[in-house]
């Protein structure tokens, strides 16, 4: 897509430019691993760049827990903010799309677009609410099959997410070892740790105990359980962030030069939390939140393999990237380490970096040199492969 | 295409189709020209991001890791090689990173520069300071190598160890084999390298 008719801003040039969200309805039922099935589901997407002749150089980005489908470019000429990912995805950037045909779909369960909890129920014609099923990361790979057919992918020349992005990847490589030949599993961990999901389950307490919630029907009372929200993507942010991260953007900073005596805002990361919590408010919806969650707790694809990770790799065929950050603390660099060793247990192509950075979780989605280079170097050699 | 003398000699000593570890593996040379010419599979530990960039840029797999975190996480017998070049004289216990390259693989190689050549002892005698040399081109102070050794040091070790010793190679900084180095190695070689297994 192009920005030539775009007179007055003009967008940067190593940006995909203008783009629009695609949807697609599939009319099939999907079993879920709940046990529950969706009657029908609808998946939003964006697509960056074009699909080469033999359909080899498609790329699949599975996002992660309050991410979209908008990985990158941007949806009008007044937006303030490209997409989420707009760092790695782009022409020259390290997922090029000059020579890649990316895909980002917007997984099931989500609020903006996808089939999920603010979407209408087609069985009952009410918006589903509370009764969205509990989604599985292996689901949000099933859906994303079904979507690869619809586009004539045979196989993704990659599949590639950070965080819970990359237990999608790791997933992908699982269930479908025939469909895509690279795994790129970036910030990512094969299962979370008690104090992750300790985490979760305060964001989640933080949002059923909000008065406003209703049961999850707080649709209906047109309200939003804004407070509890808010809370839980306070401290969420917590936890992305590093603690030399934090202190390098605020310190002690105090927001009014003095102390106030009081339970207002003093300091300045009390004020930047309280605005990303309100800001997330607006664009995110609660119950989404609580399945996403959810997700993440329940991943574990050890579990059905003796709780042996290197026996739930044994069927995969992809060639893996593992990138991990040092500041990471909510999925460690040791938390990829597991992914490895598994990986080297069953003798997997496998290149593993663990990349110096001090912006905690989050550094997978800056532009940090080390880390470029590394996911360029490595993406050139899958276009080299698939002749993009 | 050229390889390092010493990676030369490394790979003549590995036999075609068989998995090698790579300590230390740098750039990935010796791994890139097993991979296309004796179609060998494996993997190389790097510490450092520059290397691990290029050995993904020529398809070799590379774990980026600490030699000096232990190898613990690797399997007894998991591999035909492990192979460490001019990297045990930079590593903290390369006595413990010899055993376990031997419970990791069937046979082990390493490369390290020879702290009893000639040179070196000459500038020692006569100037009284640690030699840098051509294949020692660090001041004491800011060299990796921490655990310098000689020729005779390392078999002595080998000897301790029960690493029984197959093939032998020493020869000057620019890799090449010379008369003087085969008569009297620990005074004239100033790579040594060897190819070991357990007793």
């Amino acid at each position: 897509m192009t920005n030539s008719d775009t007179p007055n801003k003009v967008l940067p040039n190593d940006s995909v430019g203008l783009v629009q969200a695609k949807s697609t309805q599939f009319d099939r039922e999907l079993a879920l691993d709940c046990g529950r099935n969706l009657p029908s589901f609808h998946l939003t997407y964006e697509t960056y760049g074009k699909l080469n002749h033999d359909h080899s150089n498609a790329i699949l980005i599975c996002h992660a827990l309050s991410g979209d489908h908008h990985a990158a470019g941007y949806h009008s000429i007044e937006d303030r903010k490209p997409g989420w990912w707009e760092s790695a995805i782009g022409p020259g950037k390290p997922i090029d799309s000059n020579k890649f045909y990316i895909v980002c779909p917007n997984n099931l369960g989500s609020c903006k677009g996808s089939s999920g909890p603010n979407t209408i129920n087609p069985e009952s014609g009410k918006i589903y609410g509370p009764d969205f099923p509990i989604i599985t990361v292996s689901d949000w790979v099933r859906s994303q099959a079904h979507l690869a057919n619809y586009l004539g992918i045979d196989q993704w020349a990659a599949v590639i997410g950070g965080s819970l992005g990359g237990m999608q990847v790791l997933q992908w490589a699982i269930d479908q070892p025939d469909r895509l030949r690279h795994a790129i599993i970036i910030a990512a961990a094969p299962k979370l740790s008690t104090q992750n999901i300790a985490f979760n389950e305060v964001a989640r307490q933080a949002i059923m105990s909000d008065p406003e919630f209703h049961n999850g029907r707080y649709y209906d009372h047109n309200v939003v359980p804004r407070r509890g929200l808010m809370l839980a993507r306070m401290l969420g942010h917590i936890t992305y962030l590093s603690d030399d991260a934090m202190r390098a953007k605020f310190g002690r900073e105090l927001r009014e030069g003095k102390l106030n005596f009081g339970f207002d805002v003093d300091f300045q990361i009390e004020s930047y939390l309280r605005y990303q919590g309100k800001s997330f408010v607006d664009r995110f919806d609660a119950n989404t939140y609580l399945l996403m969650t959810k997700a993440l707790d329940y991943y574990d694809p050890a579990s059905e393999h003796n709780n042996d990770l290197a026996q739930a790799m044994r069927s995969a065929k992809a060639k893996f990237l593992v990138i991990s950050f040092t500041s990471d603390w909510r999925f460690s660099p040791a938390r990829s380490e597991e992914i490895v060793h598994a990986l080297l247990d069953e003798k997997k192509d496998v290149t593993y970096a663990e990349v110096e950075a001090n912006h905690g979780h989050d550094a997978f989605l800056m532009p940090i040199p080390t880390y470029t280079e590394i996911l360029t170097a490595y993406m050139q050699r899958v276009a080299n492969e698939v002749k993009a | 295409m050229n390889l390092r003398t010493d990676l030369q000699i490394i790979s003549d000593w590995i036999k075609p189709s068989t998995s090698v570890l790579d300590l230390g593996c740098g750039k990935g040379e010796l791994l890139y020209y097993l991979q296309q010419q004796h179609q060998v599979t494996g993997y190389g530990l790097e510490i450092a991001e520059e290397n691990i960039t290029s050995c993904i840029q020529s398809g070799v797999n590379v774990i980026q890791l600490d030699l000096d975190g232990g190898l613990a996480d690797f399997k007894d017998n998991s591999f035909d090689y492990v192979v460490m070049a001019h990297t045990l004289q930079a590593v903290r216990h390369p006595e413990q990173l010899l055993q376990e390259m031997l419970r990791i693989g069937k046979e082990g190689i390493v490369t390290f520069p020879n702290f009893g050549h000639w040179r070196g002892r000459l500038h020692l005698f006569l100037h009284g300071s640690m030699p840098v040399t051509r294949a020692l081109p660090n001041s004491w102070y800011n060299t990796p190598n921490i655990h310098l050794c000689t020729i005779r040091d390392f078999e002595k070790l080998c000897h301790e160890q029960g690493i029984h010793i197959l093939q032998r190679s020493v020869v000057n900084h620019a890799h090449r084999h010379s008369l003087g180095a085969r008569i009297l190695p620990n005074l004239l070689g100033e790579i040594a390298i060897y190819h070991f297994c357990k007793k």
